[in-house]
């Protein structure tokens, strides 16, 4: 079954909520290692919820989920997900290093192994001297980055980003782009990241998987050929531009091509 | 800019809250005072406008309903039988023993309370069989259980004080076991993923996640259950015929009312004291523990 040179491989995925609504439909999809792959679309396109299928944190109805040739529910037990969510989800209790090495306590890596691990990853998300910090003295990118620097610090196979700056401001959010894309290529991950956001995604991703909505199906797939590594000036090349429109182009055809049936009140974004 | 300006900050409301935390302490020694006094000055002032006005309404007022509260400070300092100890003494003795009972009781009924709510918090079947059931215990009055308690368990050889630290139990593992509850199904549910991608146990992801989230729940309910094992060690004693405590003490100045009136007043000062004690024993320790919470869950 396994595919050679796969991180994630999705094929005939479905799922259906016991409401009857269909979220995703026959979706099929491979992500290489080392590929930044972004997934877009409107809201209740079940874009989070596909994220959270390839983390077996939600079941698909039917179809497979392989994640390094193995079923999505093995590579949950074997630590291949690193998991960032819109908010940063820090506990409040613990300090900055804490919330990083929480993951490596689980893994029962050895207090001097998790102090060191966290050192590197606080220095990686540039967040050295907040060491003995509570969250809630952050801002809300701080948060984020440690939040980022939790999901990294076990070396995870893949990385898995539901608006992670969605919450921030356009400043914040910018900045944080060109960081999560220094830290993608230094710690060689591989990351699929949900997002709202055309140029957002674009910026970003290797690969921008569009969505449309009722019910979620692939509608197209743009690969973003901009030069690595991409900095401040790539927003600013003509390609950009044309890839941003490229994907607006898919998203607006995706949404014509379904009537959108109407949901009942608050299925909407829900697994 | 704002980010590297957050540790400069940080540091300078930490240096502002370290000199406004001695003038905070001050502030709030003088409002305890003031509202002490403020407090003696209605009892004084109402007994006196009562007598004075020789207003019935809603009950007389003289020495023996209303005693002035030098009186009753001065009744600490009288024997309470001829040649006996002073009351002083006597009623710190009995504090003594009650507090025994009551802090027994409250620990036993807080371990009680938060074992109930991690049973239930895990099965929802449970939580819906025996919920019920644990509210109705509460509405047992507990004047009615206490002899049974107490006479039952001392047949079986469960020294009497014992028998009411369980009475005591029984009031506080209450409040306990329904925060600690609300507590554990307070966690956010992202945070509850977080832990599913580390594939967490349950047992880590109690320890590790809801058990830290419910602190807060908890100690709210030990701070109601701290004043409550003291009046549950107080009914205990008072049916049961134990005499050693402040109950047995508030049964027998009851009798002597009309003619000792500020012997009663006393020990309830006595009582309430000890109700507030055990009180801020659990706020002091809420202060340390909230604080340091990573630590102890670790």
């Amino acid at each position: 079954m396994s595919v050679p040179g796969r991180v994630v491989s999705i094929s005939g995925l479905t799922k259906s909520f016991k409401t009857g609504v269909t979220a995703l439909q026959e979706i099929d999809l491979d992500i290489r290692p080392g590929e930044f792959v972004s997934l877009i679309g409107p809201s209740g396109c079940g874009k989070s919820t596909l994220l959270r299928i390839v983390g077996d944190l939600v079941q698909p109805t039917s179809g497979t989920v392989l994640v390094n040739g193995k079923t999505a529910h093995r590579a949950r037990l074997d630590h291949d997900y690193g998991i960032v969510f819109q908010d940063s989800v820090l506990y409040d209790w613990r300090t900055v290093s804490r919330n990083v090495s929480l993951p490596l306590e689980m893994l029962g890596w050895s207090r001097a192994r998790r102090k060191e691990r966290v050192r590197e990853m606080l220095e990686l998300v540039e967040l050295t001297g907040f060491e003995s910090n509570r969250p809630w003295q952050l801002s809300g990118g701080m948060q984020q980055r440690v939040s980022i620097a939790r999901a990294l610090s076990f070396d995870p196979a893949l990385l898995l980003m539901d608006e992670p700056f969605g919450a921030l401001d356009e400043m914040t959010r910018e900045r944080l782009n060109m960081e999560l894309l220094r830290i993608w290529e230094k710690a060689a991950s591989t990351i699929v990241f949900v997002t709202h956001s055309i140029p957002e995604a674009v910026f970003l991703s290797t690969r921008v998987v569009v969505m449309s909505a009722r019910p979620g199906r692939i509608a197209d797939v743009v690969a973003v050929d901009l030069p690595q590594p991409r900095g401040a000036e790539t927003r600013e090349q003509p390609r950009f531009f044309e890839l941003v429109t490229a994907v607006r182009e898919a998203l607006a055809a995706g949404g014509r091509g379904q009537p959108a049936p109407t949901l009942p009140a608050g299925t909407e974004e829900r697994y | 800019m704002a980010m590297a300006s957050v540790p400069a900050l940080e540091r300078h409301r930490g240096i502002r809250v370290g000199a406004s935390r001695a003038g905070g302490a001050l502030r709030r020694v003088g409002t305890f005072v003031a509202v002490l006094a403020a407090l003696c000055g209605l009892w004084e002032g109402y007994k006196w406008l009562w007598e004075w006005a020789g207003w019935t309404w809603p009950f007389t007022v003289d020495d023996v309903t209303m005693p002035h509260l030098h009186d009753i400070l001065a009744a600490f300092a009288e024997p309470t039988t001829t040649g006996g100890p002073v009351l002083i003494d006597s009623l710190l003795h009995a504090a003594w023993f009650t507090a025994k009972e009551a802090l027994a009781g409250f620990v036993l009924g807080a371990l009680i309370g938060f074992g109930l709510a991690v049973v239930l918090a895990h099965s929802r079947l449970l939580e819906r069989g025996l919920l019920p059931y644990i509210v109705a215990s509460q509405t047992v009055p507990i004047l009615a259980i206490a002899p049974m308690v107490v006479v039952g368990l001392g047949s079986k050889g469960l020294e009497g004080w014992k028998a009411v630290a369980i009475l005591a139990a029984y009031l506080t593992f209450f409040p306990v076991a329904i925060n600690a509850l609300r507590g554990l199904h307070s966690v956010d549910a992202r945070a509850l993923e977080l832990m599913n991608s580390y594939a967490a146990s349950r047992w880590k992801v109690l320890w590790r996640l809801r058990v830290p989230a419910s602190l807060p729940f908890i100690f709210t309910a030990l701070k109601i259950s701290a004043t409550a094992s003291v009046i549950g060690a107080i009914i205990g004693e008072t049916p049961a015929s134990i005499q050693d405590g402040l109950g047995g003490a508030i049964v027998n100045f009851n009798q002597y009312y009309s003619l000792q009136p500020t012997f009663l007043w006393a020990t309830n000062i006595v009582a309430a004291g000890l109700g507030i004690s055990i009180f801020a024993l659990v706020a002091l320790t809420e202060r340390v523990v909230l604080r340091r919470a990573p630590e102890n869950v670790a």
